[in-house]
């Protein structure tokens, strides 16, 4: 019965999918042509005249209506293929393979630090709410939630980079070429996309632990003997768990929309830097092509939380 | 006006201390247990100056209106209220020990195994992301180090014992496949698995349809017998009190005004308060049209009358009643806090 209910859950989430894909690239595609600039005038060159640029304009379909540009891309991308990029000619899927790697590598990293970290500090809060050590770390997780991730990686650039020389500034090692390489240069990026996750973990978990402490259902746990101890980790953190799946889906989906300031901080070849500057030229298949695969990304993370919900609680099945 | 002063209960040798320590086998015996909440507009008390002794065997029940502090009594015993936001004085012995003195470790071998406790709402009471088999074993292995499938089996074998059918199969439900009535048994399963000897039950079925009642209180009556627990049954039912219990403590406003044996007070309340509560149940009161009520309404906690507590709402009241009132011997089994008590008759609801 229930595994029935989750690929109804599956089906559901993927048949969602596709209205979020539609909408996700019209918005985008429209913002492009909205915004001044031409991909034709870059194509053709310094010193082009206006007939060349006319000419190319036309080669490659830009003068066409908007949305006739739109279906056209739609059409193609429905049957597997993302184009390729007006400037470099690479396929845009070769292009996301490339880069994808870079920044999923920075978000798994931040997001593991936010879970390791914000997991055992929440609890301690939760367990002395209160008490002083819940007030100390309740501030600093004020402070991280408020911190801008940009201004922490310029920082902590400064300090670990630039003057202790422990851990490299810029750039992005594929874990192809070394494994140790690619952590190294993902460290940094990932502690200032960690900081705000971490605050944001703590907080939530603290804020549901406190709430499940103080309920009847640990009044009987107590009544029957247990420890603290095991109220806590066996049991509190099993009720907030849905709670904090939540919040770490979110957090994901959040990440990856930072990596795209915290990439361009520390000159990663990732996601981020690859729709910026496709953007900037205005070339739409590989813009297209990032907020495919990345609204793809989301969807299919937030179908693995739905399976989990159920999962984590009988109660959801 | 207590708030103020800051420690109302006298201490252990308060004027009620000679109802305390009677020479019998006591299995529980509370001696001026006072409870405040501390507040940051000073100390709330809750209770004031409660004494009472359960022997081994004995059904006490404990009756009054909400909010009279029954319920914090019985958590009290347990020490499951908050302590850090509480005021605390007196002493609960249990097996030559004083509660109140034990170490957070040594009060948890005694939860769960030795006394337990049974909730008002069996829905809130159960964790629901745990099968309720878990969650019976969890209590048996908190305090017997065996193996899961034991636990397991004694699971089964308390859901057995509950009246729960189909107990292998329902040892692996979660919460909300159960009704209320069966969540209460789990509950008592829980409660009861490890045989304490004490069993504290807090109104166990307010929230339990009425066709469910009589069953979980047959039930409870039947199993504490069998295991020879003693019970102390926290109630607003006077009826099941008269059914199940062999002792009746009446509290008001935070205090005990009587306490006597059931078919002593049934026949013969002493205090004002408690002919109130027998003359305003309908099971028990002659049958008319309206049922009798106390006039007034219980006084807020920190704003209590000097001397009787119930004197603003009785009938009785004498200029004397606002001096302090002390919880003294009627007779040798008969307590009651009302200086008028040997003086007025009050009709009980069982006629001899």
């Amino acid at each position: 019965m229930s595994s029935h209910r989750k690929s109804l859950i599956v089906v559901r989430r993927l048949l969602q999918a596709g209205p979020v894909i539609v909408l996700a690239t019209l918005i985008v595609f429209a913002l492009l042509k909205l915004v001044p600039g031409d991909v034709a005038v870059t194509l053709a060159g310094d010193n082009a005249s206006d007939a060349r640029i006319a000419e190319i304009r036309h080669l490659y379909g830009l003068d066409r209506p908007f949305i006739v540009q739109y279906a056209a891309w739609l059409w193609r991308a429905a049957h597997g293929d993302l184009s390729a990029s007006l400037i470099s000619r690479e396929p845009v899927l070769i292009s996301i393979l490339r880069c994808f790697p870079h920044t999923l590598l920075i978000v798994a990293l931040a997001l593991a630090m936010a879970i390791t970290v914000g997991i055992p500090l929440g609890v301690a809060a939760a367990a002395r709410a209160g008490a002083r050590i819940d007030g100390a770390v309740m501030t600093v997780a004020s402070l991280g939630v408020a911190v801008p991730n940009f201004w922490l990686g310029m920082l902590l650039v400064t300090l670990f980079a630039l003057d202790l020389n422990w851990l490299p500034a810029t750039g992005a090692v594929a874990l192809g070429e070394s494994v140790r390489g690619a952590f190294i240069h993902a460290f940094l990026p990932a502690c200032a996309l960690a900081a705000g996750g971490i605050a944001e973990v703590t907080r939530q978990l603290r804020a549901s632990l406190v709430e499940i402490l103080s309920s009847p259902q640990v009044r009987t746990l107590h009544m029957k003997g247990l420890s603290p101890a095991k109220i806590m980790w066996r049991h509190g953190l099993k009720n907030v768990s849905v709670n904090l799946l939540t919040v770490i889906g979110l957090l994901f989906n959040r990440m990856l929309a930072a990596t795209v300031v915290v990439e361009a901080v520390f000159a990663i070849p990732g996601m981020g830097s690859l729709i910026v500057n496709a953007a900037i030229h205005r070339d739409f298949p590989v813009v297209q092509g990032v907020v495919f695969a990345m609204v793809m990304v989301v969807v299919l993370l937030n179908l693995a939380t739905d399976i989990l919900y159920t999962v984590l609680d009988p109660r959801i099945a | 006006m207590e708030a103020a002063t800051g420690h109302a209960a006298p201490m252990t040798t308060g004027p009620s201390g000679q109802t305390c320590g009677i020479a019998r086998t006591e299995l529980l015996d509370v001696r001026s247990l006072s409870v405040a909440f501390r507040t940051p507009h000073g100390d709330l008390p809750v209770i004031r100056d409660i004494c009472f002794t359960v022997a081994a065997g004995e059904r006490v029940g404990i009756v009054g209106e909400s909010g009279c502090g029954k319920t914090v009594t019985g958590l009290t015993v347990l020490r499951l209220l908050p302590e850090r936001s509480l005021r605390l004085s007196g002493r609960i012995i249990f097996g030559g020990r004083d509660l109140l003195t034990l170490s957070a470790r040594q009060m948890r071998a005694l939860r769960g195994c030795e006394i337990a406790m049974i909730f008002q709402d069996p829905t809130s009471a159960l964790d629901p992301v745990f099968t309720i088999g878990d969650q019976i074993g969890e209590a048996y292995r908190a305090h017997f180090p065996t193996t899961r499938k034991e636990a397991r089996e004694r699971a089964i074998a308390a859901l057995a014992s509950v009246g729960i059918p189909a107990p292998e199969r329902r040892c692996d439900d979660y919460p909300h496949h159960l009704s209320g009535g069966m969540r209460q048994r789990v509950m008592i399963a829980m409660a009861l698995i490890c045989e304490p000897k004490l069993l504290i039950a807090d109104e166990p079925t307010t929230a339990l349809d009425v066709t469910v009642q009589a069953q979980i209180i047959e039930l409870l009556s039947r199993l504490s017998e069998r295991m020879k627990t003693t019970l102390i049954f926290i109630t607003h039912d006077l009826g099941v009190v008269a059914e199940i219990c062999t002792r009746m403590i009446t509290m008001y406003a935070g205090e005990i005004v009587e306490d006597a044996p059931v078919d002593d007070v049934l026949v013969t309340p002493r205090h004002p308060y408690t002919a109130g509560l027998l003359r305003s149940l309908p099971g028990l009161a002659a049958r008319r049209s309206a049922l009798p009520s106390i006039p007034g309404r219980v006084p807020q906690l920190g704003q209590m009358p000097k001397g009787c507590r119930f004197q603003p709402r009785c009938q009785h009241a004498l200029a004397r009643c606002a001096k302090p009132q002390t919880l003294s011997e009627f007779s040798a089994s008969h307590h009651v806090r009302c200086t008028r008590a040997r003086e007025i008759t009050l009709a009980g609801v069982v006629t001899v």
